[in-house]
């Protein structure tokens, strides 16, 4: 029960003089119930890697298994396949186009052959669990704001009830409240329902509280995939491709380097006051 | 997918074509359109030929390129041609079935498809050379006299403009809005035209909102860099004839004439 | 007088039902009165819907007040008269980078603003330069402004507004659309702006770490100003900062969480260095 990339490449204009992969030779396993970050900054090859994982791209070589099987098999059903790796597009609230937010729920779980009721049952729940207030339930898409949009349109893929969920950038744009709010919601998510995670971000910071694996991507390959305490010991490497490790690393290296005996993989607030105090207590 | 359509996208490159002034470009290609309409003969079409292939050469623009936007409208070329061949009267060649392939067909065919290649192609060529700006710019001047019968010269220009350039951002959009929506089992291209025509809302609705909210960004943006309309306008780069205009000019003449003159070769 | 200056300024939004009645009014700006000097640096801070992007349009005359009043450069907004006069003094950008760039060529685009205020073909040439160069963007003239990065394009659209040479330009949520590295490019055209061309920048943001080079913040919430002072006195203030949902820079949550802890540290802690050298006072 995973989703495994085996030496996957992607070339987007195959008759290009020079080609250009946009993937190069990916190999991943997306194991059950994992909560995944992948990083990289724009043109990396992120937006590519994860519409292979819900079969919008097909690998130009390689294959893709998705429990077990080989998703560009002819006989292979890619429609299930999108029901069950559901793909929340950056700035999902531009796809709402239904006249209250119930409706546009229900549009993925039609889509998907259920019956009215069993799809306003799942739009129900999808919307419960995004958290979204049921006085808001009937009211037009348009009305809502800019969080609360983000919402439903995550509660439209959610509807699926897909046991992977991919989220490319589900933070862009929300101030500190909205994205703590967004980024909590899918930790529920993962923790309570079991869905597997993986969460687009540029952002350190944000991965490195939530998520178990780190997968770094640069020009089109996977440089790590690894926990994040083991990523951001290559600070020197992530700058190199325009990334950065969150600042508490940083603060943890001056420490050091001024002969503090700091932790020097805290990457959370509260890690990093721990190993401070007990830095400055061992020598009192 | 959208994104492949190169037919007439501008193509950065400098050579005495892209420096002409756009009206003279513009002037020209209604010129070289109706030059090709009057060939007669084979002599009217070697002067055409040499004239574009001509300009070809100067425009600096790989014939690679050119040809690969081609491709779009190939389909459009040999309907007009099959269509041609066999509904012409004549003499027949070959026949099967109920269709006769006639000489008579066979010329008109030809014809109409070097007439249809060649007016692709050589408008394509005043596009590729020339910004849409420049374009914009070159048509509100030659349309400028009209102003005198209150056409807002200055309002078309701008909007044809601004839609030049939300172009592919819209195009990049409609892409995007797909995806998405196919993430969500949409489907886009099975079923009858009424289930085509109905699964196509999910994908129009949010692009008109996404059209009217950058239209209303856009012109936010616009006033609050003081744009009041024409009025009062100066120009970044106001259209001055130099001497390679009026040379481009003459030889437009020339090559309009040599083509007429062509009429009267037996 | 200050280049900008707000009394009591309020501003409703009003939505309307179908047959055009009054449905609600929402009052998005509530009575700020605030005073902007000429050469300043100024940040406004607030959570999404705290007022500030509508507070902002005021300051070049996009919206109007529902009541109060407000001068740039000595002239009221109110005025007709003014508009073009003030929209020539105080520059704006937007937060979409694709929605307000005009020209289909990176300097045509720059252009369009001393084209529309009837500037000599030759000097719109001079400013053009000028501007690009100052953002950093010279090399790209000649390019179409859809193959730029998001943070090219608004610095595009920044010297756009600074080839009107205003003596201030607004900034309403620029980096909001940006990945970390554009959003690092914009604040650093943007900070040059006011250090090397000396205009007034008043940036627009929910980003904390944008706002530690800043003369002077404004923290908005629910169409008031909640506080106002310099980074260092504002990022004191961790807990009224969370109790209006804003962050603090992770450096100053770090320094707060270790004086709750009992460790000597001084409020308002901005920086690395600062927290290492006060760590290094303690040890």
């Amino acid at each position: 029960m995973s989703l495994i990339f085996n030496h996957v490449s992607h070339q987007y204009d195959p008759d290009a003089a020079i080609p250009v992969l946009a993937l190069k030779d990916v190999n991943l396993k997306i194991e059950d119930g994992g909560f995944y970050g992948l990083i990289g900054h724009t043109g990396s090859g992120k937006s590519t890697l994860v519409q292979h994982m819900n079969g919008l791209l097909k690998p130009t070589a390689g294959e893709i298994y998705y429990e077990g099987r080989d998703i560009c098999d002819k006989d292979f059903d890619i429609k299930s396949l999108r029901h069950e790796v559901g793909l929340v597009f950056q700035y999902p609230e531009h796809q709402l186009f239904e006249a209250t937010v119930f409706e546009d729920v229900c549009f993925g779980p039609k889509n998907m052959g259920l019956s009215k009721k069993d799809a306003e049952l799942r739009a129900f729940e999808a919307l419960t669990q995004v958290g979204l207030d049921a006085e808001y339930f009937y009211a037009s898409p348009f009305e809502l704001s800019g969080g609360q949009k983000r919402r439903v349109a995550i509660a439209g893929v959610l509807a699926m009830k897909p046991k992977i969920l991919i989220l490319d950038e589900p933070t862009a744009g929300l101030d500190p409240k909205g994205r703590d709010d967004i980024l909590n919601q899918i930790k529920k998510l993962h923790d309570e329902q079991g869905i597997t995670i993986v969460l687009v971000s540029h952002s350190m910071e944000d991965v490195a509280n939530y998520v178990d694996t780190i997968i770094v991507m640069n020009k089109g390959e996977v440089m790590y995939n690894d926990s994040p305490k083991n990523v951001f010991t290559h600070v020197e490497e992530l700058e190199a491709i325009g990334l950065a490790a969150p600042s508490v690393t940083y603060i943890m290296r001056a420490l050091s380097a001024q002969g503090f005996d700091v932790d020097l993989t805290a990457t959370t607030t509260r890690e990093a006051a721990d190993t401070i105090i007990n830095a400055l207590s061992d020598r009192m | 997918m959208l994104r492949d359509i190169t037919l007439g996208q501008y193509y950065q490159a400098d050579s005495v074509l892209h420096r002409l002034d756009p009206r003279v470009k513009l002037i020209g290609t209604i010129a070289y359109i109706i030059a090709l309409f009057m060939c007669t003969n084979v002599w009217g079409y070697l002067a055409v030929t040499v004239f574009l292939c001509s300009i070809i050469v100067i425009s600096k623009v790989p014939v690679k390129f050119m040809l690969k936007g081609m491709k779009a409208i190939l389909f459009l070329i040999i309907i007009t041609v099959c269509f041609n061949m066999f509904m012409t009267q004549g003499e027949v060649l070959v026949s099967f079935w109920r269709l006769k392939i006639t000489k008579e067909g066979l010329i008109v065919a030809a014809k109409m498809a070097i007439r249809l290649s060649y007016l692709i192609i050589g408008s394509s060529l005043m596009t590729l050379t020339t910004t849409p700006n420049q374009l914009t710019d070159g048509l509100e001047k030659l349309l400028g006299p009209l102003k005198k019968i209150h056409m807002p010269v200055h309002e078309i220009a701008m909007m044809m403009s601004i839609a030049l350039r939300f172009i592919p951002i819209l195009m990049e959009e409609t892409d995007k809005i797909m995806k998405a929506q196919m993430a969500r089992g949409a489907n886009f291209d099975t079923g009858n035209i009424f289930q085509k025509a109905k699964s196509l809302v999910p994908l129009l609705v949010p692009l008109f909102i996404s059209a009217f909210r950058r239209a209303n960004d856009l012109a936010m943006a616009m006033e609050a860099r003081c744009y009041k309309g024409g009025e009062s306008r100066t120009k970044m780069k106001p259209l001055k004839y130099q001497g390679r205009d009026i040379a481009g000019y003459l030889i437009l003449v020339g090559f309009v004439a040599a083509v007429v003159a062509t009429r009267w070769i037996p | 007088m200050s280049l900008i200056k707000t009394d009591k300024l309020s501003f409703d939004y009003i939505r309307r039902d179908e047959e055009g009645n009054v449905e609600a009014i929402v009052r998005a700006v509530d009575e700020v009165s605030l005073d902007i000097e000429q050469g300043d640096f100024i940040a406004i801070l607030g959570h999404n819907g705290s007022g500030k992007s509508t507070f902002s349009k005021h300051l070049n005359a996009i919206l109007m007040p529902t009541e109060g009043t407000v001068w740039v450069d000595g002239k009221d907004t109110g005025d007709s008269d003014n508009l073009w006069a003030i929209r020539e003094t105080a520059g704006m950008v937007f937060q979409n980078p694709d929605n307000q760039i005009i020209g289909q060529i990176v300097e045509e685009d720059v252009g369009f603003g001393p084209e529309n205020l009837g500037v000599e073909t030759k000097e719109i040439w001079q400013r053009v330069e000028e501007s690009l160069k100052a953002v950093g963007m010279w090399e790209y003239r000649k390019h179409s402004p859809n193959k730029l990065s998001g943070g090219q394009k608004q610095r595009v659209s920044i010297a756009g507004v600074l080839a009107m040479h205003p003596k201030c330009i607004v900034l309403d949520e620029p980096t909001a659309m940006l990945d970390p590295n554009g959003r690092y490019e914009v604040i650093r055209a943007a900070r040059a702006l006011n250090e090397v061309e000396k205009v007034t920048v008043i940036l627009i943001t929910h980003y904390m770490e944008e706002v530690i080079f800043a003369d002077k913040v404004f923290v908005m919430d629910k169409g008031h100003i909640a506080m106002q002072g310099t980074p260092r006195e504002i990022f004191s203030r961790v807990e009224e900062l969370k109790a209006i949902h804003l962050d603090v820079p992770q450096v100053t949550m770090l320094a707060h969480e270790l004086k709750k802890r009992g460790l000597n540290i001084p409020d308002g802690i901005l920086t690395t260095e600062e927290l290492v050298e006060a760590l290094k006072k303690i040890r």
